[in-house]
């Protein structure tokens, strides 16, 4: 998979632009699940073009947290913007109200997500899959639907699988298709969530490959991974999570090669 | 998506079965003619081959009674099962109440209470009404309704199932793509979930079929009154044997010629699955339990 930069992006045309260049914002997010407090005030700042890669242990909240992110969890306390926009909820007398579900969407559509598994719609092709958002959600026209899928499955490498259905393709290649149905969105963020955990180690390569193209594009991008080679390679900041909050942040070398923390080193330990 | 591939294995009918079958058969045709009574095997075999008027009406109202039937359950049974998991309370309550009650009282009641109940208070009255110059009696609208109203509550928990064997993941893929919850259940779920349900509507609709002879108690007439009238009255009274033997193939070629189509629209939403490969049994295996062999 050797293609030109901006290839991905190409296939999908401009992408929505914030002023300032943060595209989200975070702050003080708290989320319950009954009486677990799963996040307890988690901030953070990712600019555009931006790679994050979030680690932590299981049971880290750093899952829920990336699902908060478009409204996938509904959080207690705090906010969470995308381009200024504030997410799932609206303000109303200086208190948080739930968005109508409409809006949610809205917001939702502009917000790419991967799956850890894949989560492809089994009764349509994988460029079926491509299609349907925007198609249904945009009221794209189908034969320009069409054609962006087309292009997005040539730049995945799964030209030849366009009619084929999702159950007859690998794990690899079905997350190449749900990214590439998360791309032909032009999401002005894509949010991935262990997108390599549920995959053969044979087939890590092929999606990590198509994510490092992205992050070489200019994608922003928030990963929840345990793939430190990807993070060292293409990560811009390495977020660890612990128990509900942010204990640690930096740039790949600094938090791999030099944690301050005891947990993250106890952590990096672990899985190093 | 293991589910939607009940049919590849389906129970075959294994020789041994069919031995059996044909013994039963050749031990009850012994003991007819053992009894003094008269056989008119003429009467089986017009009714069937040759049937007259009131015959082939009364298969096409047990036909047509069905289906509208059966349509009518479905539609109920989509809005029934996505408002028993809706997430407001009240609409959940009235979906639960609806399957509760249609469930806890027997279709006998419920006929004989939508038609005469109704009927006699005036609450609906029954009166024909006039479709494309065809006049539908108010027994057979009561009769369908009923039937409808009563598949409906079943068919709400077999969608409600069909539904709840969805990934959530599917919904949540949906969403993050900015569909409604709307658009995702009538794009995504739904339609996967058809397949889940295909199997037992085909058995629902089998029972259909037959369970529309319970609208004796109105008269309608449909096959089962048209053939115990034949008993009642006329040239072949009191020939019950017969004219059941009769009824009851009647019942078989409808029953069986669902099967065809079932198998047909199974195979249609076995799309993508890997149950598309190998498609089941075939036709004749799956009506008649006889296969041709050929595997």
């Amino acid at each position: 998979m050797t293609h030109a930069p901006h290839d991905l992006l190409d296939a999908v045309g401009e992408l929505p632009q914030s002023a300032d260049g943060v595209v989200v914002e975070a702050t003080d997010v708290h989320k319950y699940f009954g009486r677990l407090h799963v996040l307890r005030g988690v901030n953070l700042t990712v600019r555009k073009r931006e790679v994050v890669v979030l680690i932590g242990a299981s049971g880290s909240g750093k899952t829920t947290f990336l699902r908060c992110i478009n409204h996938l969890e509904r959080i207690q306390e705090g906010r969470i913007s995308v381009n200024g926009h504030l997410i799932g909820y609206r303000e109303e007398n200086g208190k948080l109200v739930e968005d109508k579900e409409r809006s949610i969407a809205a917001q939702r559509s502009e917000i790419g997500m991967v799956f850890q598994r894949f989560n492809l719609f089994p009764h349509l092709t994988a460029l079926e899959n491509i299609m349907e958002a925007p198609v249904q959600v945009r009221g794209v026209n189908e034969d320009a639907a069409r054609e962006v899928g087309l292009k997005l499955l040539e730049r995945v490498g799964l030209e030849a699988k366009v009619d084929t259905y999702p159950g007859q393709l690998s794990g690899g290649q079905q997350q190449r298709v749900a990214i590439a149905r998360a791309l032909a969105m032009k999401p002005a963020l894509i949010l991935f969530d262990e997108p390599t955990s549920a995959l053969d180690p044979e087939m890590i390569g092929e999606v990590l490959d198509v994510m490092k193209e992205l992050a070489v594009e200019g994608m922003t991008m928030i990963v929840v991974s345990h793939e430190m080679g990807f993070a060292r390679e293409v990560g811009d900041r390495v977020v660890m999570m612990d128990e509900g909050v942010i204990i640690e942040e930096g740039s790949p070398a600094e938090l791999f090669d030099s944690p301050r923390e005891e947990r993250t080193k106890a952590f990096l330990s672990k899985i190093l | 998506m293991t589910r939607a591939r009940s049919g590849p294995q389906r129970e075959r009918t294994r020789p041994a079965t069919k031995l059996v079958g044909f013994v039963v058969i050749a031990l009850l045709l012994a003991a007819c003619g053992r009894s003094s009574y008269q056989y008119n095997w003429n009467i089986v075999v017009d009714s069937v081959i040759r049937p007259d008027r009131l015959i082939l009406y009364g298969v096409w109202l047990t036909l047509s009674i069905s289906v509208i039937s059966q349509l009518i359950g479905v539609i109920l049974g989509v809005f029934g099962a996505v408002g028993r998991i809706s997430r407001l309370a009240p609409i959940r309550g009235l979906a639960a109440f609806y399957v509760w009650f249609f469930r806890g009282t027997p279709l006998l009641v419920q006929i004989t209470f939508i038609y005469y109940g109704l009927g006699v208070t005036g609450v609906y009255g029954w009166p024909p009404i006039h479709l494309g110059g065809v006049e539908v009696s108010g027994a057979i609208q009561a009769g369908i309704v009923a039937l409808g109203v009563n598949e409906g509550a079943y068919m709400t928990e077999i969608v409600r199932a069909g539904i709840l064997a969805i990934d959530p993941g599917q919904m949540e893929a949906a969403k993050s793509l900015g569909m409604t919850y709307r658009k995702a259940m009538r794009r995504i779920v739904l339609p996967q979930a058809a397949r889940v349900i295909v199997p037992p509507l085909g058995n629902e609709f089998n029972n259909m079929l037959k369970t529309t002879s319970l609208l004796v108690v109105i008269s309608v007439p449909e096959l089962y009154v048209t053939f115990s009238r034949k008993n009642a009255s006329g040239p072949t009274v009191f020939h019950p044997f017969e004219l059941f033997i009769a009824a009851a193939i009647w019942y078989l070629l409808l029953t069986s010629l669902w099967g065809l189509v079932q198998s047909r629209i199974e195979r249609r939403l076995a799309r993508g699955t890997n149950a598309a490969v190998n498609a089941g049994p075939g036709m004749r295996e799956r009506l008649f339990g006889m296969g041709s062999g050929r595997r």
